[in-house]
């Protein structure tokens, strides 16, 4: 597999042809003046030219201490349920996408602009302010919901909570009711939100989304890429069933991954 | 700083306008470099169909777009407010690399009204100075439709546009929009087909007296070859669009229509990940002598050349003329100058039906799938008692329905838990949406500037925009959002949600990346940034492409108008600035 | 700017080949015909700078390391360079090269350089490319040539392996045949030298002749069947179909990709109509004729191979080639009946899946879409099946692709642009 080079000139040359050269001897010779840009002439092409995203691999949580993870899981299966429509958000895989985001370029705000100054009070309309990356305002914010709840709840932690405990609890940080100096109830209940949707509708490839259960509890098809047939035929359901960019069942012989 | 050979142009930005302008001076015999700051990108390699439809990296994380930590804006509402940097982008999405938002636009290409480009004489001879909102900076363009006409015709040929003519000389058709000015010919395809909700859709607004209309889509209905002699492939509705790139080369971008003929022009060469900082000038100040870059690696270089072409996305051509001292800075206090202003938006809105048995299978869709209305779009409807300009087209488009943003559930739901789930399931494949595209009116105190405290990786300050949506566009929303309402329930909704655009304007959700002005158009060079030809009044060697140059924003998008344009420029500098370069092809 | 202007149609006129200064007025026409036999003969794939460069005395600086069976040879400079190229050689030198493949020196070439086709040339035309040739820049450029791995270094050896493969041997047309037809021979047979990849080479690298033009495996790709045979080689093409693709790269039924897409953008791309005809109507009637390949059945669709196969190809093929095989015409190839797919050996299906191709350039049809690469995610039973699904679907039918053939063809793909 290729990875983008910088400071990497080439031209269209088409080396396939009984040669075995290297693309990089190849480039010789060909404008010179602007050494660490690349210089296009021609369409470039490369075999095995692609840049897939790294795929989640099971294996130990890779930013949550076991606190943190236990935690997460009790939480994005009450906001998704394991019901008769099928898995909770924890059996989905939520709780590893999350904590898989957090370890990489997300969790580090990795091409977010993150210079000050950081006003305390911006208007509503100014959005996202905060010197914390995603993976700062998780340790912050799931360190002082496990205080909060071990205030409020007889110095339990969130695990120990029972379902309806948890939910009363969660329904009161959205509702914004546990916002103080010290704890942001609502900003903590909003990132793990939005990352557990994320993580029940996002590829399989990312760690979530399970057997692909958020796509079949709705009816999204996945990355299929051809749907001159359903134009075909509107207000028709659809049968063939949802594939990730990992694949499908169907791609294996009996038993293989999908 | 290492000082290059001199081309005879230097273009910054290799998206849309970047790509027509290099093949057409290539095409006039003169070498011509392209800096462009992001990377390149081409079909097979950065759009491969096993990569290309992943909505977390592409939709949610943006993988196309410039990262804010490379460039971003500082937003406020009002002048008395302190501007805060867009971290996340949100409201709208600058696009990054080779072919710019080309990639990742929905392809909709419309022509704007004849009425649009005169829109402050046209109204004031209507309706009289009374009907212009407080505040307003509207003004005409300095060209007319019928001076752009054949440069759409260019456009939408290139681009292979998808659509139904209905006025080809005059001559007003069935089955295309009734209100669009003249063109010369048809589109060079037919329509893509169309989905359950466009069917219902056609079905009421006929019923209601409308007469609606294929969207004009570049999204391909058949495999199309252009004049440059590149082929584009059908559309298989596989609705990853807007923010992705085609895996299979059927929605128009420059790598689908320009870039195979201009890539091997012996004439042109593309620099990627180099970012134009200035332009320079000569010592008197009259003319540009290139441009200075910044490579990777952050090495500064000089790239000398007789023609500037700014054709970066509209914000960052204002910045660069701001950070160049091209032009005069805009005061909106003094209301003088002409570089920032006249910043404008778009106003739009939408209407969510919830229904039973119906399917709407929303995922199979097209960028620019969808059917239109252009009733009370721009002066085609009497404003007269209305007490705002402008308009917006209604339609019905089904361009995605990707899961991690487009979820739809009926108001009362919760957010989350067994009651969400259950809704999501229930109304995932039985909700459409009718949405309008609103114009927005340019104002004294919408505009951009650079930021007093805010500055980028290379300690430039971060470019500030003011803008805040006004009682005008309010008005005008409310209004025609309360003429969508009775078309959803005519297609046969059960519940409906209308959700009209009210200010103040939020950097947080979605909207459009249909920004405008600051480097605006005109026949004044007191009030204007370009002439007609987008050629600077201040500097004739230096054009500024791109919807930077609209006075006021129509309602439609945009990206019709901007290609036409560029080859309107194009043809100005090849047929005549060529002849006799250095000059000012408008007189003061 | 105006100035620059002019400069800049100079120079164009350089870049097309002809430097008026080195061509004397009485040799003009020969060095015109000898500029048009380069492109029949394709010198350029092979002499041109193997950074790509291309135009003017750089298609012909040598360099390029070729790719035969025995290892890798370096083409010479065969620009006039007096010490570098071959300034110092005679029209008679150059003749003796083109016709037995000896060099001035008296060194015997290897059959990479294919002196078995251009032995057919007339002296007319080798002179004329002598000529052309003349009239480039000299370019220094010292090329190191002795790069085969022994014991295939020891020129010498060609002497035996001419004695068995090789009669040198001028083109001598056919009365009973039209002109055209006759035409199409001496380009096929002569410069083109289309065999060189087209017919299949015996152990020593000689060809095949019992197997004319019948394909085979070349460096990683499966040169096409160019018979009758209706399955596998040309018998279902027209012969505007055959001109279409040599001048485009492309027609409604298939794409130029690999070396083809070298042999359309450098030579055939640049033939003149009337020559293209003339190999057409020569292929559709060739003298002699391999046998076809042993009939097919296609591999059954419940087979656990097919049902994979058609899994991978719905969700990640059928969006440009289409459900039913038939791809977009000019565009994206047609895979139902397609040539390419149901060749006997795989290499080209299986190489094109795994690592993508871009199609041929061509002036006329400047698109070159490519193939996107899919060996990073599918493994080498999903790479096989898929494979083995489109060369027995729709009516299609070859043999199956086995992992091992992936596996092998990732090997070989490896370090490969």
């Amino acid at each position: 597999m290729n990875v983008r080079s910088e400071g990497f000139q080439m031209s269209d040359a088409r080396l396939s042809r009984r040669t075995l050269l290297t693309a990089t001897t190849a480039l010789m010779g060909l404008v010179a003046a602007a050494a660490s840009a690349r210089t296009i002439q021609g369409l470039p092409w490369t075999g095995n030219e692609v840049y897939p995203p790294p795929e989640v691999r099971p294996g130990p949580w890779l930013f949550f201490t076991p606190d943190e993870a236990s935690a997460i899981e009790a939480i994005v299966d009450r906001l998704i349920p394991q019901d008769e429509l099928g898995p909770g958000g924890k059996e989905a895989g939520c709780a590893v996408f999350i904590d898989r985001q957090l370890a990489g370029p997300y969790g580090r705000a990795e091409g977010v602009y993150m210079q000050g100054p950081f006003p305390e009070r911006p208007l509503p309309t100014q959005g996202f302010q905060s010197p914390l990356t995603p993976a700062q305002a998780y340790r912050k914010g799931l360190a002082g919901l496990a205080a909060h709840v071990s205030r409020n709840f007889g110095g339990r932690g969130i695990p120990q909570l029972s379902g309806e405990e948890l939910d009363r609890l969660l329904t009161s940080l959205e509702k914004r009711e546990v916002n103080t100096p010290e704890f942001n109830g609502s900003e903590i209940f909003d990132l793990i939100f939005n990352n557990t949707m994320e993580g029940f509708f996002a590829d399989p490839i990312y760690g979530g989304n399970r057997d692909m259960a958020g796509w079949k509890l709705i009816g999204f098809p996945g990355t299929r890429y051809d749907f001159r047939d359903v134009l075909e035929r509107p207000n028709t359901r659809y049968t063939l069933p949802p594939v990730s960019l990992i694949g499908r069942p169907d791609w294996n012989r009996a038993g293989g991954r999908g | 700083m290492r000082r290059l050979p001199r081309k005879d142009a230097v273009i910054v930005g290799l998206g849309w306008t970047g790509a027509i302008m290099g093949h057409e001076l290539c095409q006039a015999g003169l070498q011509v470099v392209a800096l462009e700051r992001g990377p390149w990108r081409d079909t097979a390699s950065d759009f491969n169909i096993g990569t290309a439809p992943d909505e977390l990296r592409y939709g949610i994380r943006h993988d196309l777009f410039v990262r804010t930590a490379q460039d971003t804006v500082t937003a406020r509402n009002r002048m008395d407010q302190e501007a805060l940097p867009i971290r996340r982008w949100g409201s709208f999405l600058p696009g990054n690399g080779v072919g710019g938002a080309g990639v990742h636009w929905n392809g909709h290409t419309w022509r704007f009204l004849p009425s649009d480009f005169n829109i402050r004489s046209h109204y004031l001879e209507r309706y009289g100075e009374g009907i212009f909102p407080e505040n307003h900076s509207i003004q005409d363009w300095g060209i007319t439709y019928d001076e752009l006409e054949p440069y759409y015709d260019r456009f939408e040929y290139l681009a292979g546009i998808s659509g139904e003519a209905g006025n080809v000389k005059g001559q007003i058709l069935p089955g295309g929009n009734p209100f669009e000015g003249w063109r010369s010919r048809p589109y060079p395809t037919p329509p893509l087909k169309m989905q359950h909700a466009q069917n219902l859709f056609q079905r009421a607004t006929t019923e209601l007296g409308f007469k609606p209309f294929p969207l004009p889509s570049a999204n391909m209905s058949q495999a199309y070859t252009n004049p440059l002699g590149v082929t584009l492939a059908p559309c298989t509705y596989c609705g990853f669009c807007e923010r992705f790139g085609c895996a299979n080369y059927s929605k128009s971008s420059p790598q689908t229509t320009v870039l195979p003929v201009l890539m091997r022009h012996p004439g042109f060469e593309a620099r990627t990940e180099c970012e134009v900082v200035r332009v320079l000038k000569s010592p008197d100040g009259r003319t540009a002598t290139g441009v200075v870059y910044v490579d990777a690696q952050g090495e500064e270089w000089e790239q000398p050349a007789d023609l500037v072409i700014l054709a970066a996305y509209q914000l960052w051509n204002v910045r660069l003329m701001l950070y160049s001292g091209i032009g005069r800075p805009y005061d909106p206090n003094t209301n003088e100058g002409v570089i920032g202003k006249n910043y404008a938006y778009q106003a739009n809105s939408s209407v969510n039906g919830y229904f039973d048995n119906q399917l709407f299978n929303s995922w199979a869709g097209a960028g620019s799938l969808g059917m239109t209305c252009d009733e009370y779009n721009g002066d085609n409807f009497d404003h007269t008692g209305l007490n705002f300009v402008g308009g917006a087209n209604i339609n019905c488009s089904t361009f995605h329905a990707r899961p991690i943003s487009a979820r739809p559930v009926p108001p009362g739901t919760p957010r989350w838990g067994s009651a969400w789930k259950k809704a999501t399931r229930d109304n995932y494949l039985t909700t459409t949406n009718v949405g309008s595209q609103g114009s927005n009116m340019s104002y004294r105190d919408c505009y951009l500037d650079l930021d007093p405290t805010y500055k980028d990786r290379l300690g430039r300050p971060l470019l500030r925009m003011t803008f805040d949506f006004k009682a005008n566009e309010e008005r005008m929303s409310a209004y025609v959002t309360d003429k969508m309402v009775p078309i959803m329930r005519a297609m046969g909704a059960k519940q409906i949600v209308a959700t009209p655009k009210r200010g103040p304007w939020n950097v947080v959700p979605y909207q459009t990346t249909h920004n405008t002005g600051g480097a605006i158009m005109g026949d004044n060079p007191r009030t204007s940034a370009v002439n007609k030809f987008q050629q600077v009044w201040d500097m004739p060697n230096v054009f500024v492409l791109g919807a930077s140059a609209f006075p006021q924003n129509a309602g439609y998008n945009p990206t019709g108008t901007v290609g036409a344009l560029a080859y309107y420029a194009a043809d100005a500098i090849t047929q005549q600035y060529l002849k006799n370069p250095g000059q000012p092809l408008v007189q003061a | 700017m105006r100035a620059r202007l002019l400069a800049a149609a100079t120079g164009l006129a350089a870049l097309i080949g002809i430097t008026p200064l080195n061509a004397a007025p009485d040799n003009f026409a020969a060095v015109e015909r000898g500029r048009y036999l380069v492109v029949l003969g394709d010198c350029v794939a092979c002499h041109m700078n193997p950074n790509g460069e291309k135009r003017g005395a750089q298609g012909f600086v040598g360099g390029r390391p070729i790719e035969t069976p025995f290892g890798l040879i370096t083409t010479p400079n065969i620009t006039p360079d007096r010490e570098t190229g071959i300034g110092t050689w005679s029209a008679d030198e150059f003749y003796r090269t083109m016709h037995e493949g000896i060099r001035p020196n008296g060194a015997r070439l290897y059959p990479a350089f294919p002196y078995t086709y251009f032995t057919r040339m007339s002296r007319d035309d080798t002179d004329a490319i002598f000529a052309y040739l003349n009239t480039l820049e000299p370019v220094r450029n010292a090329v190191d040539r002795n790069t085969l791995p022994f014991p295939f270094n020891i020129r010498a050896s060609m002497l035996a392996w001419n004695a068995l493969f090789f009669r040198p041997e001028e083109f001598r047309a056919d009365p009973n045949r039209s002109a055209e037809w006759n035409r199409g021979a001496y380009i096929v047979e002569g410069p083109g030298h289309c065999g060189a990849c087209h017919t299949p080479k015996n152990m020593l690298g000689g060809d095949r002749s019992g197997d004319r033009f019948a394909g085979g495996p070349l460096q990683g790709w499966f040169a096409t069947n160019l018979t009758g045979d209706q399955r596998t080689g040309l018998g279902n093409w027209s012969v505007e179909e055959i001109v279409e693709y040599l001048r485009t790269g492309r027609n409604a039924r298939s794409a130029a990709s690999g070396p083809m897409a070298e042999v359309v953008e450098y030579s055939t791309g640049l033939m003149t109509d009337p020559d293209l005809r003339a190999i057409a109507v020569y292929l559709k009637e060739p003298p002699a004729q391999a046998p076809a390949p042993p009939a097919r059945t296609p591999i059954a669709a419940e087979d656990d191979r097919m049902k994979i196969g058609e899994a991978l190809y719905v969700d990640r093929c059928m969006a440009c080639h289409t459900r039913t095989g038939q791809g977009v015409p000019n565009m994206f190839p047609r895979l139902a009946g397609s040539q390419v797919v149901q060749q006997e050996g795989s290499e080209t299906v299986l190489r094109v899946v795994l690592q993508g191709v871009r199609a041929a350039y061509t002036p006329h049809a400047p698109t070159s879409p490519a193939m996107p690469a899919f060996g990073w995610r599918l493994n080498d039973e999903q790479a096989a099946a898929v494979t083995t699904y489109v060369r027995n679907a729709w009516g299609n039918a070859a043999p199956a692709v086995t992992p091992a053939d992936a596996r092998r063809m990732r090997e070989l793909l490896r370090d490969r642009p």
